[in-house]
């Protein structure tokens, strides 16, 4: 599956597309198939992300899994801060 | 130290206001994020991988108590409660949002501070000796210099968008605490028949492909140092390349056209630039000089130390070291606690320093290229004191310059430029050393984690020095040995394939005990190295 992710604009949060609306949770993203960038330059041009891309990833029981790991850095925050990142009970599959 | 004159301060006051303005058009859509990137690398300002990351300038790694509580403040209030510490002796905030990132400029600016000249291709923030103006071995003091350099190049509009950026440091001792010749501009002050000058090196750098730079000019009188040093630069201006990214730093142009081809044009537009009269009057550069007077040192100081505790001797023998004024020593505060994040402080950690600095050490703290903290000026006398409270905030990890001692950059964890973590790898290999003994045994040695080419881990001059690097999606790691960024520098060599995340730490304990067996007396695990060379090492890592 592909998912389109990116920075909120004003604070910089890592989001994730939902289909309808951005998350900060890569559990709640929504494959994009072919319509991410489209997607992405629209939103962009809304303010509503900042760098919008389209990454590859793979559909777990617990939800999408990034294939490259700096998406699950992303997803998940800093390793080596587990008390900043967005709860990894939340979101599984992306625990490296 | 310096302090800001009206008119440092309403540069950096317009500044401010400045990137109010900008960001608050970016945010009502005036502007595209590719009009605003490149005004808010300007103010420090970057997009990483969880959040706007924010490095603020510490020039030459000099603060006050004072504006280190500015720093905990900004920690609090407006990141996670912690800041990281930077080769570059800056520091950088890593949960900054974009709509209040013109506050913290402004609150930063109330104390003289700002992140100007720490992105873009500008000349960078200058970098120094953490021990100038306290080092026993000190020749002179180098912060008047930095300070003149700082001013020199703030806001220069020749040198505002050179072919690439630009980092100078300047040193005023034999020992290179600064990694002086792995900058661009490599400036050693010195003495000669009674006279102060420099000598000048050019064309050192990291990144991509490494140099420890050459000689440019022997020696270079003080009242010339400002019209060689823009010939230096007006050269590189005409000359870079701008039109490759990798090949438009100054090392590159040196490396082709040849150290003494380079210095023969730069004579030529020295001749030049000299009649422009931009060399500072004597008046400025004695008023610059005056912020920069010794402190009030108390004359009668003890010259002992009580031993009594040994946690706290090891700690002297490892940390302190010599001050030019009897009575006084130099403290390293490391930031490398085994468990720790190399080079992170939380805010409660940098109110402790900032008091420390205020009460102990004339309010001066300095940061290290090594990601520690410094106090320059502490009495003998009350050592003791500064170590117990330095334990209590967890800040007294006796591991200075041991292999405990760490420079990791953020890597993977922050960095969105990286190919590995670089973070665990110092975590796990802090840990395979915990035990102090060990490390000591070791001796001095300094290694380096960066995760990517770029270097900000100064891998390259580690005595060893690893690389993190994308191998098919799994992240992978290149051991390399015997570098420096001392006086002795040298660029680090590949032994050869990478290890994974557990395999480079059984990689660096193979590579330690190989110097163990080989080792004669005195020698440090560099010098072991220099004298056996690779083999052994290579022999002994892959059979
Ligand atoms: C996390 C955000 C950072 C970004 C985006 C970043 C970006 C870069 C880039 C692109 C380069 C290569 C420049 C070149 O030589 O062409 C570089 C080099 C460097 N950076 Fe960083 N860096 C970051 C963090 C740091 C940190 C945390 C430090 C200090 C620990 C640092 C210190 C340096 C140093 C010393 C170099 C080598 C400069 C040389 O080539 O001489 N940077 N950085
Ligand atoms: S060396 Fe690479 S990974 Fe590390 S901070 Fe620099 S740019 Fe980021």
């Amino acid at each position: 599956m592909k998912l389109l992710t990116g920075n909120d604009l004003p604070t910089g949060d890592v989001i994730w597309w939902t289909g309808s609306g951005w998350s900060r949770h890569v559990t709640d993203a929504a494959d994009v198939g072919s319509e991410g960038e489209a997607l992405g330059k629209l939103e962009e041009a809304a303010r509503r992300v900042n760098g919008p891309y389209v990454i590859e990833a793979t559909l777990t029981p617990d939800g999408p899994r990034p294939a490259h790991i700096k998406d699950r850095v992303r997803a998940l925050g800093p390793t080596v801060r587990m008390d900043l990142t967005l709860a990894p009970e939340a979101s599984p599959q992306v625990v490296l | 130290m310096y302090q800001y004159d009206t008119y440092d301060q309403s540069i950096v006051d317009a500044r401010v206001e400045e990137f109010r303005d900008q960001v608050k058009r970016r945010l009502a859509g005036e502007i595209t994020e590719d009009q605003f990137k490149p005004l808010r690398l300007m103010n420090g300002l970057y997009l990483q991988l969880h959040a706007y990351m924010l490095r603020v300038a510490v020039p030459y790694g000099t603060l006050s108590g004072k504006q280190m509580h500015m720093l905990a403040h900004v920690a609090r209030k407006y990141d996670r409660g912690y800041g990281h510490f930077t080769t570059r002796q800056n520091i950088q905030f890593n949960w900054i949002k974009l709509d209040q990132a013109p506050d913290i400029l402004a609150e930063l600016a109330t104390v003289e501070m700002h992140a100007i000249q720490t992105s873009g291709n500008c000349i960078r923030n200058i970098s120094s000796d953490q021990f100038a103006g306290a080092a026993a071995d000190e020749v002179t003091d180098p912060r008047p210099w930095a300070e003149l350099l700082r001013q020199w190049s703030t806001f220069h509009p020749e040198f505002t968008y050179l072919p690439r950026k630009f980092k100078i440091a300047v040193i005023g001792a034999d020992e290179d605490r600064a990694a002086m010749r792995l900058h661009d501009i490599g400036i050693q002050l010195l003495t000669r028949d009674g006279r102060l000058g420099a000598k000048i090196y050019v064309g050192g750098g990291m990144g991509r492909t490494p140099f420890v730079a050459p000689e440019i000019k022997d020696f270079v009188t003080a009242d010339d140092l400002m019209s060689y040093l823009e010939a230096c630069l007006r050269v590189y201006n005409r000359y870079g390349r701008r039109d490759n990214i990798y090949k438009a730093r100054i090392k590159i142009l040196i490396h082709e056209i040849g150290a003494a081809e380079y210095a023969r044009q730069v004579e030529e537009e020295f001749a030049h630039v000299k009649t422009l009269g931009i060399d500072p009057p004597l008046a400025e550069l004695e008023r610059i000089s005056a912020f920069f007077a010794p402190p009030a040192f108390d004359a009668d100081a003890p010259d002992t130390i009580d031993r009594s505790d040994p946690d706290f001797a090891v700690w002297v023998d490892q940390n302190v070291r010599p001050h030019k004024q009897p009575g006084y020593a130099i403290v390293t505060i490391s930031l490398k606690p085994t468990e720790g994040i190399p080079g992170d402080a939380s805010a409660d950690q940098l109110d402790v320093m900032a008091d420390l600095g205020t009460r102990y050490s004339f309010d001066e703290l300095r940061v290290t290229h090594a990601q520690n903290i410094v106090l320059p000026h502490v009495r003998k006398a009350d050592l003791y004191a500064v170590w117990q409270a330095l334990d209590a905030a967890g800040l007294a990890t006796a591991n200075l310059d041991l292999i405990g001692d760490i420079i990791a950059c953020p890597g993977l964890d922050y960095c969105a430029l990286a190919n590995a973590r670089s973070i665990p790898v110092a975590q796990k290999i802090a840990n395979r050393f915990a035990d102090l003994g060990r490390q000591r045994e070791l001796g001095e040695l300094k290694l380096k984690i960066s995760g990517c080419i770029n270097a900000c881990g100064h891998h390259h001059a580690g005595h060893i020095g690893i690389l993190g690097v994308d191998k098919k999606g799994i992240e992978n790691y290149q051991l390399s040995l015997g570098g420096s960024g001392a006086e002795d520098a040298s660029i680090a060599k590949i032994t050869g394939p990478g290890f994974d995340e557990d395999g480079i730490v059984d990689a660096v304990e193979t590579v330690t005990n190989v110097y163990l067996e080989r080792r004669e007396a005195g020698e440090r695990f560099l010098d072991t190295y220099r004298r056996v060379g690779m083999e052994p090492f290579k022999v002994a890592l892959y059979g």
